[in-house]
């Protein structure tokens, strides 16, 4: 079994930390394991993104050309990344920031409304746990146990005050989310 | 220890730190940054010396200066930077002192762009500098092949007394995957450098000189070949190579570093669709494995070289060929990355 992600967003929502969550974790439970950033000047200010595969066998080409599933935390992203997406696949859609909705009949669609989601638990920030909550609660890419465990190893001491804040935010988002 | 999770980048900086680099010289450029970075840290925990230099012709003449004193070196930049670092390499091959330089390719020529490109291949391959001489070059395609060739590297280059490079690009810098840093094998460093310039109390008072100027014709052609001698060993001993899905394939794709990672996922869409398809991995694009390549080639349809540039590799597979097959190339440039698709699309387009 081989999961395909691209995490795409603005600059600071956080979304390469969700894919090196996804690493962490996917490490920790003994599978191969890849994350690879944007680092161009798409970063400075308008989209970042990473494809991360976590896999069983050994892993050949680590860039996600045409994803399996995607996470898109805003609009421009939705809109370069839909239509690459491989036939079958799921679409997670940051509805809080996206009103657009995918037209394609050939992948799944799961639509969370992440900042409200975080806004709910009280930190707005954790907008990206949210979306992360209801990846892993539809997916099974790794277990959420293994994600906060993950979190709390990049967090380290000094933010470690934050774990339960984002726990919610995950538990919140994956409640919220509307499949169709 | 557990494998940990490290940036390609970081990985090259804690395998040099493992395998006893004491001494780094660099300048910022990206997509090379995390190296410099980690080593500024790390350096000061295991009392080495890191230095951010002026420019990147201060950097390699530091590395000059301290492999003529028997010290394991390092330096790394990204294209423009090596391009900078020329000078100083000829002058390290002239003088024959071991040091490890790292090139984190991106797209050219000129400033180019920051996205991973395989176009410095001639350079590094035949010699950026001036002069009749040669660098050993590794091209890993894993984060941790990164880190073990690093390591090997400054063992290798002590050996032959020669500069080598770690010929990555922007990916194998930037991509993160767990590394199994107890897996690295560091071979213990010969510290009885004779011919460093440490002094005379072990030398029965005579000096070690490090020089690349030869006025006499007769005495540099002398030089020369002497250099050739110890290339000839080199290629001898140490080019290294992958086959992957080779034994029944009849079409051959020769790609190196990344670019080999992303044929291997073509390799695996092709099978399906049940094109035999197989990949020739040069791990060492100097020596390049002119020898095995022509043995792969054997029997072939076609033979297709797959980089990150307009096709610079495919004259060293053509050498190898030697005529007796169809030669093709195919790939992206600029700092654009070929597909898994890309590829098999062009595989079926030749057979």
């Amino acid at each position: 079994m081989e999961h395909r992600i691209v995490v795409a967003g603005f600059g600071g929502q956080g979304v390469l930390l969700i894919g090196q969550v996804l690493c962490y974790a996917g490490m920790a439970e003994g599978k191969n394991v890849s994350w690879l950033p944007s680092y161009g000047p798409e970063m400075r200010g308008g989209t970042a993104s990473c494809s991360v595969i976590v896999s069983d066998g050994e892993i050949a080409s680590p860039l996600v050309t045409e994803p399996e599933k995607l996470i898109v935390m805003n609009l421009p992203s939705f809109t370069k990344y839909e239509p690459l997406m491989e036939k079958g696949g799921t679409i997670y859609v940051n509805s809080s920031l996206i009103d657009a909705k995918s037209t394609r009949d050939d992948i799944k669609k799961c639509y969370i409304p992440c900042n409200d989601a975080a806004i709910a638990v009280g930190n707005a920030r954790a907008a990206n746990m949210a979306m992360l909550g209801a990846f892993l609660a539809d997916t099974g890419v790794v277990s959420k146990e293994s994600a906060m465990a993950a979190l709390k190893k990049i967090f380290g001491e000094r933010r470690a005050h934050l774990l339960p804040v984002n726990e919610l935010a995950m538990d919140k988002g994956a409640e919220m989310m509307v499949k169709e | 220890m557990a494998k940990v999770l490290m940036k390609g980048n970081e990985a090259i900086a804690e395998a040099a730190i493992l395998a006893g680099c004491r001494f780094y010289f660099g300048y910022p450029i990206t997509p090379q940054n995390e190296i410099p970075e980690y080593m500024s840290r790390r350096m000061r925990e295991v009392g080495g010396t890191f230095l951010q230099a002026e420019s990147e012709v201060a950097a390699i003449n530091m590395v000059y200066g301290a492999a003529g004193c028997g010290k394991r070196v390092m330096t790394s930049s990204s294209s423009p930077g090596i391009s900078l670092k020329q000078e100083g390499l000829s002058y390290i091959a002239g003088a024959e002192l071991p040091c490890v330089v790292v090139n984190m390719v991106r797209g050219g020529p000129g400033l180019g762009g920051i996205q991973p490109a395989q176009s410095d291949y001639y350079q590094a391959t035949r010699g950026g500098g001036h002069g009749d001489y040669r660098m050993i070059v590794y091209t890993p395609s894993t984060v941790q092949e990164a880190a073990e060739m690093v390591a090997k590297a400054f063992t290798v280059a002590d050996r032959y007394r020669i500069g080598v490079m770690i010929l990555g690009d922007g990916m194998i810098g930037q991509i993160m995957e767990p590394v199994d840093l107890e897996a690295i094998k560091v071979e213990p460093e010969n510290t009885k450098k004779l011919w460093a310039t440490t002094g005379t109390d072990s030398k029965d008072g005579k000096r070690s000189v490090v020089n690349s100027l030869y006025i006499d014709p007769n005495e540099l052609e002398v030089v020369n070949q002497r250099l050739e001698a110890k290339y000839d060993v080199i290629a001898a001993y140490e080019t290294e190579y992958e086959e992957y899905m080779l034994d029944d394939a009849d079409v051959m794709l020769v790609a190196y570093g990344t670019t080999a990672r992303i044929c291997k996922s073509a390799v695996a869409k092709a099978r399906e669709e049940g094109i035999k398809l197989g990949l020739f991995r040069p791990k060492t694009v100097w020596p390049f494995p002119y020898d095995a390549l022509a043995k792969a080639a054997e029997g072939k349809k076609a033979v297709i070289s797959v980089e990150m540039s307009l096709g610079q590799m495919v004259d060293d597979v053509r050498i190898a060929v030697n005529g007796k097959c169809p030669v093709h190339f195919t790939g992206r440039t600029g700092g654009v990355i070929p597909t898994p698709k890309e590829i098999l699309d062009y595989v079926k387009e030749v057979r």
